[in-house]
C-alpha cells in the first residue's frame, strides 16, 4: 500500500557564511492515511525543521539538500512554487505553536479564513463564509457569525488556536503538521486543543503529524512515535511499545523525565547534560557524551537504526540487542 | 471612534494653546506695535498715552486672553509692511505652499512604497544595494544643494523646465492654483522633487525595515503555510503591518516638509508661505511672524490628527480602545 507521506533519506542543510551545518541526517519515516504520529525530541532536535521541510518552508539559509518526501506519491522537494502552494494549506495544513503570533493582527478572523479557501479552490466569498461558518463550529467557537467580523486581539490565547485549527481544516487537507500546538498555551486549554485534534482528525481520517516535547501528549494521541536525537531518528515504533517499552537510553530518559511517572516528593530524573548544538556534534554516537550505558564503539561509530525484536520498533544505539543492554 | 475623535481634538486644542503662547510670547517681547503706528517724533508721555489705550501694559496673561480671544475671531495681527491683516497676506500665499506640499507627498508616497517594499523583499539583489547606498548619500545632502543641482542640470543646462516661480496660475474661488495650467504644473515639477528628496530616502528605509521585520513574523509565515499567492502575503499581509509604524513616523515628517519649503522656496523664488516668512524675518515683520506660526502650528496639528484617524482605520486594536 501507498503511504500518505512517505520522508526518504531527507536531509537538511543550513549553509551559513562559515560553512554549511547539517541539521537533518538523512531522516526516514511514513505517515498513512489517517495516522497519528508523534515526532518528540527536545528543543533542537530537527522536529520543527523536519515539519517545515516537509511543506518545504524551511528559513533561509536552510534548504532540503538529499532526499525526497513523497506525498501520495508525488515528491514535494521537487515541485516548483507554484505547485508547492497548491499543497499548503490544501491538501497539507500546518498548525503553528504560539497562537498569539499566528494570526495576523491587522485582518478579521474572515478574511483570513476566506482567503485560504478562495487560494485553493474557485469559490465565491458567500460560499467560502459559509464553510469558514463550519470549521468554526466543528471547532466549537461560539456564535461563530459574529467572531468571523472580528480581529485576533478580541480572542482569547485558546480560542486563537481553535481559529488556527478551523484554519488548518478548511480544505479538508490529507496532513495536518501540528508545530507544539499546545506550547504556549495553559494545562487545561491544553488538554482541550489536544482532544479537538484528534477527534477532527479521527472523524476527518486526516493523518497527523505531533510535533511535541512531551510524551504525555504523544501517549494520549499518536498511534506511532518517532523519537529524535540532534537531527537524527534514534527510536521509532508504536506509541505502546516507546511508551512501555523503550529500548534507546534517550527515550528511556524522556520517558522517566515525566513528572506522573513519580511519587509525589521525589526528584524528577533527568537527562544530564545538553543536547550538542550543529556547530559541535561529537564523532560516532551525538547522545554518547550523556549516555549512561555507552561502550567505547559509540564514541568511535555512528549507529544505524536497526529492529531488535519482533515489535517492529527500530533502535539506533550499539548498546542495545534483542536479548537485552550492553553486550 | 466618536471618543476616540473627541480625545483626539482636545488634544489638539490644548497643543494649539501652547502654540498661540508661544507665539504670543515672541510678539509680546519683541514686536512693539506702538513703534509700528507712530513714528519717533512722538513724545514718550504720548507713547505711554497709546499704550494704555492699547491695553498694552495690562497683565501678560489679560493680553494673552485677548490674543486668543481675537485669534479666535480670525485676526492674528496686522502686518505693518503689507499693510493688511496678517492671516490675509497668509492665505494668500497658502496655497502654493500646499500644493507643493501635496504634490511633494504624492512623490513621497508612490516612490518609497514600491521600492520600500521591493528592496525589502530583495534585499540583496544590487537594485536594492544600489537604493540603499543611493539613499544614504540621499540623506546627507541638504535641500538647497539638491534643489542647485536640479536647477543646473534641468533647467540651466537641458532647458526642459523652468528654473523659478510659479508659472501661469488660475484662480478658483481665491485659490491660486498652479495644477491646471500646462506653464503652472512645469513650474511644479522641479520645487516638489527638492522638496521630497529631503524625505524620500528616509521614508525607503523605513519601509524597508518595517518590511523585513514584518516578514520575519510568524503570520506571515502561517500565510505561506497556508498556501496564498506571494503577492497578496507581500502587499496585504505585509505591507498592511508595515504600515503602522510607517504611518506615524510619516505624520510628523509631513509637518517637517512644511518647515522645509522654507528653503526649497527660497530657492525656486516660490512665492508661498516660506518665502513669505523669511522675508518677514528681515523686514522684522513680527505680527506676519506670528501669524506664520500659528497657521503652521495649527497645519500640523490639522495633519497629525488626520493621520491618527487613518491610524486608527488601518490598526483595529486602536478602534477598540477609542470605542471604551
Amino acid at each position: 500500500m501507498q503511504h500518505l507521506l512517505d520522508v526518504k533519506d531527507l536531509e537538511v542543510t543550513f549553509a551559513l557564511r562559515t560553512g554549511s551545518l547539517i541539521a537533518i541526517h538523512g531522516v526516514n519515516f511514513t505517515v498513512d492515511k489517517g495516522e497519528r504520529v508523534g515526532l518528540v525530541g527536545e528543543s533542537g532536535a530537527g522536529k520543527s525543521v523536519t515539519g517545515f521541510a516537509i511543506i518545504n518552508l524551511i528559513s533561509k539559509p536552510g534548504y532540503i539538500s538529499n532526499g525526497s518526501v513523497l506525498f501520495n506519491g508525488r515528491d514535494l522537494a521537487s515541485l516548483s512554487d507554484e505547485e508547492m502552494r497548491h499543497i499548503r494549506g490544501n491538501r497539507i495544513s500546518m498548525i503553528f505553536q504560539d497562537p498569539m503570533m499566528t494570526l495576523n493582527p491587522v485582518l478579521t478572523i474572515g478574511t483570513q479564513m476566506i482567503e485560504t479557501l478562495q487560494a485553493h479552490l474557485k469559490i465565491s466569498k458567500t460560499d467560502a463564509a459559509d464553510i469558514a461558518l463550519e470549521k468554526l463550529h466543528k471547532v466549537h467557537i461560539p456564535s461563530p457569525e459574529k467572531r468571523l467580523r472580528q480581529y485576533p486581539h478580541e480572542f482569547s490565547g485558546g480560542m486563537r488556536q481553535r481559529i488556527v485549527v478551523a484554519i488548518a481544516l478548511l480544505v479538508d487537507p490529507s496532513l495536518i503538521i501540528a508545530d507544539e500546538p499546545t506550547t504556549a498555551l495553559d494545562v487545561t486549554i491544553q488538554a482541550e486543543i489536544m482532544d479537538l485534534l484528534r477527534e477532527l482528525c479521527e472523524s476527518e481520517d486526516t493523518g497527523l503529524i505531533l510535533i511535541t516535547h512531551d510524551l504525555g501528549v504523544v501517549a494520549q494521541i499518536t498511534e506511532k512515535v518517532v523519537v529524535m536525537y540532534s537531527g537524527n531518528i534514534v527510536e521509532m515504533g508504536t506509541t505502546t511499545e516507546i511508551i512501555e517499552n523503550p529500548r534507546h537510553p534517550y527515550t528511556k530518559g524522556l520517558i522517566q523525565a515525566i513528572p506522573d511517572k513519580r511519587n509525589p516528593g521525589e526528584r524528577l530524573n533527568q537527562i544530564p547534560g545538553v543536547m550538542p548544538t550543529l556547530m559541535d556534534i561529537p564523532p560516532g554516537c551525538s547522545f554518547h557524551p550523556r549516555c549512561t550505558i555507552k561502550g567505547e564503539i559509540c564514541t568511535r561509530e555512528i549507529p544505524k537504526l536497526k529492529e531488535i525484536d519482533s515489535t517492529g520498533k527500530i533502535v539506533a544505539c550499539h548498546m542495545v540487542s534483542a536479548e537485552g543492554e550492553v553486550q | 471612534m466618536f471618543a476616540f475623535a473627541v480625545r483626539r481634538i482636545t488634544q489638539a486644542i490644548v497643543v494649539m494653546l501652547v502654540i498661540s503662547l508661544i507665539g504670543f510670547a515672541i510678539k509680546h517681547e519683541i514686536g512693539d506695535p506702538v513703534r509700528d503706528i507712530v513714528g519717533v517724533s512722538v513724545s514718550v508721555a504720548e507713547r505711554e498715552a497709546l499704550r494704555d489705550k492699547l491695553g498694552l501694559n495690562d497683565p501678560f496673561i489679560m493680553q494673552y486672553a485677548r490674543f486668543v480671544k481675537d485669534a479666535l475671531h480670525g485676526d492674528l495681527g496686522h502686518s505693518f509692511f503689507f499693510k493688511k491683516p496678517a492671516l490675509d497676506v497668509i492665505t494668500a500665499k497658502a496655497p502654493a505652499t500646499l500644493e507643493l506640499v501635496f504634490v511633494s507627498s504624492l512623490i513621497i508616497i508612490f516612490v518609497s512604497i514600491p521600492i520600500g517594499i521591493y528592496t525589502a523583499i530583495n534585499p540583496k539583489n544590487w537594485f536594492s544595494r544600489l537604493t540603499m547606498g543611493v539613499s544614504i548619500v540621499g540623506v546627507s545632502i541638504p535641500v538647497f544643494l539638491t534643489a542647485i543641482i536640479l536647477i543646473y542640470i534641468f533647467a540651466v543646462e537641458l532647458h526642459w523646465l523652468p528654473s523659478y516661480g510659479r508659472g501661469q496660475t488660475i484662480n478658483i474661488y481665491g485659490w491660486e492654483s498652479g495644477f491646471f495650467t500646462l506653464d503652472g504644473l512645469k513650474h511644479l515639477i522641479l520645487p516638489s522633487i527638492a522638496l521630497s528628496s529631503i524625505m524620500l530616502p528616509l521614508f525607503i528605509r523605513l519601509i524597508r525595515s518595517e518590511m523585513m521585520e514584518v516578514l520575519e513574523t510568524e503570520y506571515v509565515k502561517f500565510a505561506w503555510a497556508k498556501g496564498l499567492s506571494k503577492y497578496r502575503i507581500w502587499l496585504l499581509h505585509a505591507f498592511k503591518n508595515t504600515l503602522l509604524p510607517v504611518i506615524t513616523v510619516g505624520g510628523v515628517q509631513l509637518g517637517i516638509l512644511i518647515a522645509f519649503t522654507i528653503l526649497t522656496e527660497t530657492v525656486f523664488q516660490w512665492q508661498g508661505m516660506g518665502f513669505m516668512f523669511l522675508e518677514a524675518v528681515e523686514r522684522s515683520d513680527t505680527a506676519l511672524l506670528v501669524a506664520y506660526l500659528i497657521v503652521v502650528g495649527a497645519l500640523f496639528v490639522v495633519v497629525n490628527t488626520i493621520v491618527d484617524i487613518i491610524y486608527g482605520l488601518v490598526n483595529p486594536t486602536v478602534r477598540i480602545t477609542g470605542r471604551k
